[in-house]
């Protein structure tokens, strides 16, 4: 059991980390050239040169290329009108119709924003291609924004997810061993035989927090290595206020188990409650989407979820290289929280009934 | 010499809802003695049996097991009694060795105490040879054996028994009951439920229990004589049958 305890959450780490990524990659790609001209054909030319797309099919009509994103050939299909060419030098502006599949909301976001990055280059270009000697002096002073991307400057998403998916495994493994644990001893009839023996109910919570939390720290160990080794994700912060935040941590994670376990009966009743909270608790990280933009209650729910606060710390000390003062108030909810789920642990187990 | 009463109840009862699982009952067993508590599936000994060992509080009466108050006293009960369940309660993913030594560990022993005990216990069942294998790994009677040796680790003055012999052969169960008599002559007072009724002649007293009520108590030889009949399994079915 020790082996599959470590080996199977630092395969996911490797194998999570390199599949779950928020970049948008290989999109399908079609057109429609109803021009024909040097100027569509500059246009399409861009987006060949781009690597996020690959360009599939020219289109004789658009109802081909609708029935074609029907089938899921297509991602995105571009249609250039007619005098699309003639349009530009004369009227110096042109329509272009993108259409683009957004059953993936945030994949199409990303998608519109890749178009309209190639559109706007294009734009520049037959800017100075078609401009005109009296154009130059009421040209305008574009402003370009340069963004600076802190903390992880070349927006490397490992960067950012690794240190989130190391808190998920560490998370789901020790909550699922504890919740597991005195529930399955309720099954086999060893609690009975603890509970005629006059151990307090604070040693017998001690007792079973201990081993499970030298297992956290040990999963969180290995899986920093990985994180160094095969991510090399920077590692700027202080390990040791990392290493102290998570041993309070995996207790508010080990009391909530252990309270799971007295409350249910069987393994199967206390799995299906730790997955009702691990699913909950993942999604509302802020690991996958932003707590910022979601609804105003669900943000004050975020409140109470205790890997919020691991994700944060941990993202914070690792890339940021927050001190101590800086996690101060994840660190005090989090003490508060540890306290609180362990009193219940104990409360919650009754050597009389 | 009288001797001195370390189980005492009276009219204990215990509700589940409206359905009185033990109704009203009332004895005493003495030091030292051996005491079958009998009765059919369901009739109630062993609920009667977890609010004597301080798992279970009574709904009403009195009781008090080694001379604390199972109300107010379970943990002080819990420190003078043993227990061994229906069901094999040893870690079977530990050790002999590792019971022991966690038993042990949890009734307060130190660590001499401990080793001198493992190593007593061991000669004494004659396990040199498995004493560090996995107890799951063992035949039942084995391990029943070594559960009521690790019962007897912290040296209690009430050992209670439930059903021990359960679906063991009658060798092991002759050698079970001769490590109860040695116990028994040691001045541990042992508080048996069992539903081999030769067990029943072994005991010094026996109580039959009847839905809930104790319906005779005696020593074995004074019950065959009031229902006039030769064994104690005659005494069962007249009693349980009604």
């Amino acid at each position: 059991m020790l082996p599959i305890i470590f080996v199977l959450p630092l395969l996911q780490l490797i194998i999570l980390s390199n599949a779950a990524t928020f970049e948008v990659k290989n999109i399908k790609f079609a057109y429609i050239d109803n021009d024909h001209s040097a100027s569509s054909r500059a246009l399409i030319d861009k987006f060949e040169a781009s690597t996020y797309f690959d360009v599939l099919t020219v289109f004789p009509s658009e109802t081909q290329a609708s029935s074609a994103m029907l089938k899921g050939e297509v991602d995105v299909f571009l249609e250039i009108p007619s005098h699309f060419e003639r349009d530009l030098q004369k009227n110096k502006t042109a329509s272009l119709g993108v259409t683009i599949n957004a059953i993936d909301g945030a994949a199409a976001g990303v998608e519109n924003v890749y178009v309209t990055q190639i559109v706007q280059s294009y734009n520049k270009q037959i800017k100075t291609d078609l401009m005109q000697v009296s154009d130059a002096q009421i040209q305008p002073v574009t402003i370009t924004s340069i963004p600076l991307f802190w903390y992880n400057e070349t927006l490397n998403y490992k960067t950012f997810m690794v240190p989130g998916i190391l808190v998920l495994l560490v998370t789901m493994i020790t909550l699922f061993l504890s919740g597991m644990n005195i529930v399955r001893e309720k099954e086999i009839g060893t609690l009975e035989q603890i509970n005629v023996t006059p151990i307090k109910k604070s040693q017998f919570i001690i007792g079973k927090l201990f081993p499970f939390w030298v297992i956290g720290m040990g999963l969180l160990t290995i899986g920093l290595i990985i994180a160094k080794l095969i991510f090399n994700v920077p590692m700027i912060g202080d390990l040791l206020l990392m290493y102290f935040y998570t041993s309070i941590y995996i207790l508010v994670i080990l009391g909530m188990g252990l309270f799971i376990s007295n409350f249910t009966d069987t393994q199967q009743q206390a799995m299906f409650i730790a997955w009702f909270f691990t699913v909950i608790f993942i999604l509302m990280s802020g690991l996958f989407t932003p707590i910022e933009s979601m609804p105003g209650w669900a943000q004050t729910l975020t409140e109470f979820n205790p890997i919020k606060y691991f994700v944060e710390v941990m993202r914070m000390v690792m890339l940021k290289g927050s001190g101590f003062v800086d996690i101060l108030p994840q660190l005090v909810k989090t003490l508060v929280y540890a306290i609180i789920m362990n009193g219940l642990a104990v409360w919650s187990y009754k050597k009389t009934t | 010499m009288k001797k001195t009463n370390v189980i005492q109840v009276e009219d204990l009862t215990k509700m589940f809802g409206d359905f009185k699982a033990v109704n009203g009952i009332t004895f005493e067993v003495k030091k030292g003695e051996i005491f079958g508590f009998l009765g059919a599936n369901g009739a109630g000994k062993t609920t009667a049996m977890k609010m004597l060992i301080g798992i279970s509080i009574p709904t009403s009466g009195k009781a008090h097991v080694a001379g604390f108050d199972v109300f107010t006293q379970a943990e002080d009960i819990k420190k003078n009694i043993g227990y061994m369940s229906q069901k094999f309660a040893l870690y079977d993913d530990l050790t002999v060795k590792e019971n022991i030594s966690f038993f042990g560990g949890i009734y307060g022993l130190t660590k001499a105490r401990i080793k001198e005990k493992t190593k007593e216990l061991i000669e004494d069942l004659g396990l040199q040879e498995v004493s560090n294998q996995l107890v799951g790994s063992l035949p039942l009677g084995w391990k029943q054996k070594i559960s009521f040796s690790v019962a007897l680790l912290h040296e209690p003055k009430i050992v209670f028994l439930d059903e021990p012999t359960g679906g063991v052969d009658p060798i092991t169960r002759r050698q079970f009951w001769e490590m109860i008599y040695k116990a028994a002559h040691d001045g541990t007072t042992i508080f048996v439920t069992t539903h081999y009724m030769d067990e029943a002649e072994y005991c010094d007293r026996v109580s039959i229990m009847v839905n809930g009520k104790i319906e005779a108590l005696n020593t074995p030889k004074k019950l065959k004589e009031q229902f006039q009949v030769d064994n104690m399994n005659d005494v069962f079915l007249k009693l349980a049958r009604g």
